[in-house]
């Protein structure tokens, strides 16, 4: 137990985790001229790239419409048996309890006959199950409708109307509702329950099936640690143990079978490494702040050399100007040729010293600036995963093309995959990190943090490149790319598990107060 | 809409004309009998007093299965009325979870009357109104009446 322990909280573990991918990206011109053996190198590369679960990742498990119903069955079986009643009636009983099986089999030792009641299961439900009758001098209170052949209906608390109107509400709080579990019963003020016996005896098969459709979904929707997948359309329930109030020391990405990544706290697309709570904030203030944000975003920009209009149309930020060749970055307007150097801090705001900030107006200035800075970079990345993809999409076109007119196999071409794949997500992780910087207060952390940050970035942008060289050049990188999208991927684990490292230690700053 | 919902709304316009709650008058137009015009005094006992507000009741297609559709045309300073073009309602009754298909119109108009004589704060669609209500009622009531002036005589 303890060696395990140190093995996995080990900075020593980092610390080769690093060297050994130096060494890596040194080896490319090896492995260069044997295509089989650069086949066998990239997967062995893979399993360093995903040696065994990293910090920063949750345990989850994903479970399919059969299993979320097999596992309420289960449930329904085993309370059924402590409690000594049919299947049927338990599931009414776990439904109405919202599936709290402890508070459920706690108080029905207590008062049995009281929780019965509450949840239409009577005593006499059994010796009288619920039937539809005609009764003398009735009249409906819903239609006003009345006759000696009207079919009408009542629960055991007495709230009898005509058998239609009855239909007719269970029918509205189903289908426009969506409601199941909860659905009350019509009479004026009460409050009991509408089992399902009652139901099956009303409604038709259809609106039947969707109601156990609802039932399903409030299983999941009831219980703590089952979330459904937010992906239009998907069907997948995912199970996580993180809690509500870890959340500000935990980042759970879940990863559904659908492929979707998502956020178990809020269910939003991947944030890695930023809180829920920050995410909350920076959206809120995105969104508040939009109109001053929204112009320094704008697709087209001027080279900072000789102004004329340049339009970004690849995910890469290395730019250089049509018309004087000038090199630059898209997102400071910094020379390029100082990226690759010890000079490159494109990715830090600089602080201005105090007396920069000596009035109110200099100071709600710099707080902009500071704002606009991270935003900026925020947003540059969102968009560059698009033009990423775009390029992708194109250049699989072409691939496949290629495949056709030089008879590469798809395995051949799959690198391209792989390489775009990983720039979707490590721009995805860069952008989250901005607004994560944003409101990270300055201590002897962040600086390792803003490394991290940038070497993650140059290898992204490194990699971006190389998606925008034209097509007959791509099949020679291919070994270059590979590597490189390693590299990629590796540089993503180093920061996220950093970051996550910290976060469960509770040692980042923030210059705000999250709730 | 259901000839059943006509039968049940024709059925509830004829027990309001038999038992019209004090300071209020209905406007129902034959044709066009899912929309009906209140004409509302403010209670003498509240701050709306010498007021005279408009409110429409649209009734769903799916009356009485979900609850009618209450709207303000007059503006009011109230916690409970959404202070914007809409001035709409919703809560209590007029909530679907709340509302049950027995209940009736009239019992509308009453909570609407008891509302003005005592707002629900706890249940604001304006919050800062609310807080007034709560934390300031002499300032309240001020604006109450100053709303009654201008936009309810
Ligand atoms: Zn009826
Ligand atoms: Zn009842
Ligand atoms: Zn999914
Ligand atoms: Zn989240
Ligand atoms: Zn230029
Ligand atoms: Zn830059």
């Amino acid at each position: 137990m303890d060696s395990d322990d140190d093995f996995n909280s080990s900075p020593v573990s980092d610390e080769d985790f690093m060297g050994d991918q130096d060494s890596d990206v040194g080896l490319e011109d090896d492995s260069d001229f044997d295509m089989d053996q650069d086949d066998v190198g990239f997967e062995t590369h893979d399993k360093d790239i995903f040696p065994t679960k990293q910090h920063y990742e949750v345990d989850f498990k994903v479970y399919d419409p059969r299993q979320i119903q097999a596992s309420q069955d289960n449930q329904i079986a085993e309370v059924s048996q402590i409690l000594g009643q049919p299947p049927e009636a338990t599931a009414i009983l776990l439904r109405h309890y919202r599936w709290n099986k402890e508070r459920l089999i706690d108080q029905y030792m207590d008062k049995r006959e009281e929780i019965l009641e509450s949840a239409g299961l009577g005593e006499t439900a059994a010796s009288n199950p619920p039937k539809v009758v005609k009764v003398k001098g009735f009249v409906c209170d819903i239609c006003c409708e009345d006759g000696p052949n009207l079919d009408t209906f009542a629960m055991k608390c007495g709230h009898r109307f005509c058998v239609d109107c009855y239909r007719q509400y269970l029918y509205t709080k189903i289908k426009d509702e969506g409601e199941a579990a909860q659905i009350r019963c019509p009479g004026d003020g009460c409050n009991r329950i509408v089992d399902s016996k009652s139901l099956d005896l009303l409604v038709a098969d259809d609106l039947r099936e969707r109601y156990h459709v609802l039932l399903t979904r409030t299983y999941v929707d009831d219980k703590e640690n089952l979330r459904w997948c937010p992906a239009p359309n998907c069907v997948y329930a995912v199970e996580c143990g993180v809690k509500d109030k870890e959340l500000m020391r935990v980042v759970p990405t879940v990863h559904c079978e659908c492929s979707h990544f998502f956020c178990f706290g809020c269910s939003l697309n991947d944030h890695q490494p930023a809180p829920c709570a920050l995410v909350k904030k920076w959206l809120k203030k995105c969104a508040d702040d939009s109109e001053t944000a929204n112009w320094i975003s704008a697709n087209t920009k001027e080279c900072p050399k000789c102004y004329s209009t340049i339009e970004k149309n690849g995910g890469c930020n290395h730019m250089t100007c049509r018309k004087c060749r000038h090199e630059f970055c898209w997102m400071c307007m910094g020379v390029w040729s100082e990226h690759g150097t010890s000079w490159y801090n494109c990715n830090r705001f600089e602080e201005k010293s105090g007396y920069d900030a000596r009035d109110a107006q200099a100071k709600s200035r710099q707080s902009l600036e500071r704002y606009l800075h991270y935003y900026n970079r925020y947003a540059n990345h969102e968009q560059s995963a698009k033009l990423d993809k775009d390029i992708y999409l194109k250049t699989e076109k072409k691939m496949q093309q290629l495949q056709n007119t030089t008879g590469m196999s798809w395995i051949e071409v799959q690198y391209l995959d792989t390489a775009s794949q990983a720039l979707q997500h490590c721009r995805q992780t860069l952008k989250w990190t901005y607004a994560f910087a944003y409101y990270l207060a300055r201590n002897n952390l962040t600086e390792i943090f803003e490394d991290n940050q940038k070497d993650l970035e140059m290898a992204v942008e490194n990699l971006s490149e190389m998606f925008e060289k034209p097509i007959d050049q791509l099949q020679g990188l291919k070994v270059d790319m590979m590597d490189k999208t390693a590299y990629c991927n590796k540089r993503r684990i180093i920061l996220l598990n950093d970051t996550a490292d910290n976060l469960k230690q509770g040692n980042w700053e923030f210059n705000v107060s999250f709730p | 809409m259901s000839a059943g919902a006509k039968k049940r709304i024709m059925r509830e316009y004829g027990e309001c004309m038999a038992d019209t709650p004090p300071g209020m008058k209905i406007n129902f137009d034959e044709r066009n009998m899912t929309k009906w015009e209140v004409l509302l005094d403010g209670p003498d006992q509240s701050p709306y007093a010498g007021g005279h507000f408009k409110l429409e009741i649209n009734f769903p297609n799916e009356y009485p299965f979900k609850p009618p559709v209450v709207s303000f045309k007059t503006k009011i300073y109230h916690p409970n009325v959404s202070n914007d073009d809409k001035g709409s309602m919703c809560l209590g009754l007029l909530r679907a979870d709340e509302w049950k298909p027995p209940n009736k119109v009239v019992a509308v108009l009453r909570l609407i009357q008891t509302l003005m004589i005592e707002p629900n704060p706890d249940d604001a669609i304006e919050p800062s109104i609310a807080n007034e209500y709560k934390e300031n009622r002499k300032e309240f009531e001020k604006n109450v009446k100053d709303w009654v002036k201008r936009y309810a005589k």
